[in-house]
This record gives C-alpha cells, structure tokens and sequence, in this order.
C-alpha cells in the first residue's frame, strides 16, 4: 500500500514540469560549480605537490561540490515538497486517500517514500560527476562514502520538513514559504557562531550545518547521524499526527 | 426488506466545528437493497454527515457502523466496505482516467491481476467506455463526475455513500445516474445526499430529512408523498390581507408571507380552507385573483416541517 502511494507520487511528479526543471537546473548549477573546483584543483595541483600530506581530489572537488548540493537542496526542497499533502488538500483528493482503507501511517510512509525517490535520483545524477573524475584520478573512497552518506541523511531530513510543513496548510505556496523558513533558519541558526554557555550550546547543537559539515570532511560521528534521523522521524510522526487531527475536532 | 442485514448504522453522531454544532444527535440504519435519499438545504449538515460516513471526518461523538465495524476501532474493514464519492470528485488531474481508477482499485487493495476487470466494470456501468486514455483534467464535468462514481463503485462495496451525485450533470446524464443508483441499490445499501426533492422521488426507497444539523424526518418516499398532498395553497390578492384573519380559518396551520400580495397557506389535508378563504377574501374586498394548491415542492415541506408547527414533530 505504501509502495502504491509512493509510486503515484513519484509518476505525479514526473507528469508535471517542474521535476523536469529542477532536475535540469540543479545539473547546470553544481555542472558550473563542479567544473570551477576542478579548475580551481587543476591550478594549485603543483604546489600542493610541495606540501607534506596534500587534501586530494575528494577534500578539494567532492566535499564541496556536496556542500554547494546542500545549499542548492535548501532551496529546491520547498519546491519539490510543497504539493504534497497540501495540493491534495486543496484539490480535494486527500478524500480518496481518507475513505480508503488505508492508515494515515501508510499516507505519511507513501508519500515520504516517494518524494525520497525524487531526491535520490536528483543525489544521484548529481554523484555523476564526482565518478567522472575517476577517469583521470583516484577518489578517496572512505571519505566519499561519507560525503554521500551525509548527504543522504541531510536530504531525507529535507524532505521529511518539507512533508510535514505541507500537511499543515492547503496551500502549496504556504508550505513551501514554511519549508524554506525552517531550513533556513536550521542552516544559519549558528551563522555567528561561537555563543556562549548552555544557550550558545543548544542553538550549535540545532544548527543543521554543523551536522552536515562533518561528513562532509569523512569525519563519521554516530551523534550526527542521530540528529538527521530523529529530525526526520520527528517530522514524519507529527504529520502522521497532523493528518489524524484532520478528522478530528477542528 | 426489512429483514435484510443492517450495513450502516449511525448512532447519534454529532460533529462541531469549534463551537459550531453542523450535526447534532443523528441516528439511522440502511439496510442491504435500500436506497436512502438524505434531503436538506445547504448547510443543513448533509456534506459533513457523509463525511463522517465516508471515514474523512469523525464525529465529535456517536458512531459510525459500516458493515458492523466500528469507523473508529477497526477503520480498515469498515472502510474497505463503503465507496465514497465525496461532493467535488476527488481526481488527480494529471492522470488519465485508467491510470487513475487502477490507482483507486489499488489503494482498495484489489489484487493486481484483477484490476483490469474491476476498472473495466466500473467504466461500463459509469458509461466511461471510451475516455479510458483521456486525462482527468480535460474531462467534462459530467464525465468527471460519473469517473468518481467509477472510483466509488470499482471494488464493489457492500455500501455506496453519494454526495450530491447529480450536481453540475445534463439531464440526460443525470437520468443515466438515477439508473445506476437504482441498479446499486438492488443488492447495496445506497445513501445519497440531495437539495433536490424530485431526485430523491426518482432513485430512493426512503428519504430522511436534515436541517440545522438535526435529523426531522425519516419516512419512506411513498409515505412522504402522501403527507405532502396539496397541504399548500398559494393566494394572490390585489389589495393587502390581513394575514391574522387568514390565520384565523378552520384547518390553516400557519401562514407565510411570499410576497406583498401572495400568502402561503398551509392547511390539514382533510379539511380544506379553500370555500372559507374565498368567502373571506369577498367579505373583506381583498381582490382576490388566484388560488393555487402547491404540490409537494421542498420548501412547503420545508417549511411545513421546521416552521411554527410543533403538532407535526411526533413524525419524528
């Protein structure tokens, strides 16, 4: 049953524009950005020679190609995940999901499952390119893993703020303002940095970059991974809550 | 018919919204091979009664009994029995209309190897035959209309629950639904909800109606039709009557002011006003020029049975 749901929303998604621009722009942006790492790797590449235990291909191409994705996601993750409950909502469809026999669990799983399918395929045309460089050099695959492992868990987290966000309105352009408002506060929350005492700790632990970054560098903490998975799981069990209160008193 | 199973049973459902009460304390039953016509003006509660029988909206309190399973303990099997077509059809624009009954049969977890021939028969009886490859959204209203239909039928539920079927359709159209709905209600329980009293007259066994929120009278249809016989006399006058007088003869129930020079009288069947009225009206030189007796419109019912007529409350 979650499979179904999935499915339709993937093919849903795909039978509008809008898969297809995003999936095209996200190629030309990080094409753009990935081709500058590379030139930028291809120029310092004899000096880096002269330094003793030189960053190689993967710290000074992948990581931030991968850290450029992250940015690019904040921005497109609103976009993607903005119809999902709320366009059903409006248009009055959530009815056939509601007198199916179908729980509001296996609605929640079905649509997270397959926005997630949308984002992997995005995740993995992106990680086209960083292969490509194995034609002509050797990544390091520890730390590349590691990288995609991160982004990953920091996409599923997108996408499951950006679901619960359009269980709470029927009106895509809401969701997607909300989306962009609580991923965006999550990636600066800790721009200034450095705060002080418990406070300062909280708003460094909440901070959505410090989380992603890490991974980025092939620096596996289990705490990290935690962060991603409970932020999702949070936000799918309160759109599971959300959905049952539909029914419920207004 | 009165000894076949039980399939719906509401009891005493109640829905708020804050503190608004939309349904108050309705209670009934539909049997197998029953077509119920739930009747009552907008904003009656007839949308949020079927929606809470169609599992999208639980009531604030009472229950809801699909095939003697609890909407609220066991949702799954109470709602595998029932097909829901809700007021606006509920379809994915973006899908075409095989693509999108598939779906449906799908969620009603008909196995895959028989979902060609579920959404086969449920476009032959809709009348769906040659749109299959259509998109939703180019659809007519009509045809939108008859692929919810589709959607609430494909799984072949014991229960079949309508909201307003029959809106926005041309009458040819809505001649074919009529059809269809009897045809259901041969071996389903039907319960349709309707503004329009000669579409309860055409499909249903038994007519309930709703107004307020409060449940004011289950009859079956013949019975209904009876009760409402020529109980009406519309009256024009040319110069302004006294309605207290009017108000005054034998056998007028209550009398409403249509407009400056036409009066609704309504009246017991048995003793008709008509001679005195007449006689009345010459007496006090009120230029009378036309007297009707209304058959059985909603509203003389309507009125009949919500207006300044407590005697009539014991057809509860």
């Amino acid at each position: 049953m979650i499979r179904t749901i999935a499915w339709r929303e993937l093919r849903s998604l795909f039978l509008s524009p809008l898969a297809f621009v995003i999936l095209g722009l996200t190629q030309v942006i990080l094409a753009r950005l990935f081709l500058g790492h590379v030139n930028l790797f291809l120029t310092i590449q004899a000096q880096l020679v002269s330094i003793a235990n030189p960053p190689g291909l993967t710290a000074l191409v992948v990581a931030p190609l991968l850290g450029n994705m992250g940015v690019l996601l904040l921005l497109i993750t609103p976009l993607i995940t903005m119809r999902l409950i709320a366009n059903e909502r409006h248009n009055g469809t959530l009815t056939l999901l509601y007198s199916a026999p179908v729980s509001m669990t296996e609605i929640i799983l079905g649509k997270y499952l397959g926005i997630l399918g949308f984002f992997f395929i995005i995740v993995a045309l992106t990680l086209a390119m960083p292969l490509s460089l194995l034609m002509g050099g050797q990544l390091d695959w520890g730390m590349f893993g590691c990288g995609v492992l991160g982004l990953l868990l920091f996409t599923s987290t997108l996408a499951a703020v950006g679901l619960f966000m359009s269980t709470l309105t029927k009106h895509p352009a809401v969701a997607a303002m909300g989306t962009f408002g609580v991923l965006f506060l999550l990636w600066v929350i800790d721009y200034a940095g450095h705060a002080q005492g418990t406070g300062g700790y909280i708003v460094a632990y909440l901070s959505i970059v410090n989380h992603y970054e890490p991974f980025l560098r092939g620096f596996f903490d289990s705490s990290n991974a935690v962060y991603f998975v409970t932020l999702s799981v949070s936000c799918l069990i309160l759109s599971i809550r959300r959905l049952d209160a539909d029914r419920m008193d207004a | 018919m009165t000894n076949s199973e039980v399939l719906v049973e509401a009891e005493g459902i109640t829905r708020f919204y804050g503190k608004i009460a939309a349904v108050i304390d309705v209670s009934f039953t539909i049997r197998r091979g029953e077509v119920l016509g739930f009747l009552g003006p907008n904003g009656a509660g007839k949308t949020t009664t079927m929606q809470m029988l169609g599992g999208s909206l639980a009531p604030s309190s009472g229950r809801v009994l699909i095939a003697d399973h609890d909407m609220r303990s066991e949702p799954r099997p109470a709602k595998s029995a029932l097909g829901y077509l809700p007021e606006h059809p509920p379809l994915y624009r973006e899908l075409t209309v095989d693509e999108y009954l598939d779906y449906c049969a799908a969620l009603h977890r008909i196995p895959r190897t028989q979902r060609r021939a579920a959404r086969e028969r449920a476009k032959d009886r809709c009348g769906l035959g040659d749109v299959g490859g259509r998109l939703a959204a180019n659809l007519s209203k009509g045809y939108q209309q008859r692929v919810g239909l589709a959607q609430a039928i494909i799984h072949e539920p014991p229960v079949v629950i309508l909201d307003e079927p029959t809106v926005g359709l041309d009458p040819i159209q809505i001649r074919e639904i009529r059809r269809l709905i009897r045809e259901l209600g041969q071996d389903h329980a039907v319960i349709l909800s309707t503004h329009i009293l000669p579409e309860v007259q055409a499909s249903c066994d038994r007519v309930q109606i709703i107004h307020k929120g409060r449940l004011i009278l289950s009859e079956t249809i013949d019975n209904l039709m009876h009760r409402v016989q020529s109980q009406v006399l519309v009256v024009a006058f040319r110069r302004n009557p006294d309605v207290a007088l009017v108000q005054d003869l034998a056998g007028v129930h209550s009398v409403t002011v249509v407009d400056e020079n036409r009066l609704r009288l309504f009246h017991e069947p048995e003793n008709n006003p008509t001679d005195a009225l007449v006689r009345l009206a010459v007496e006090q030189d009120w230029g009378l020029y036309e007297i009707n007796p209304e058959h059985s419109s909603l509203e003389s019912i309507f009125v009949e049975l919500t207006g300044e007529q407590p005697e009539t409350s014991d057809t509860l």
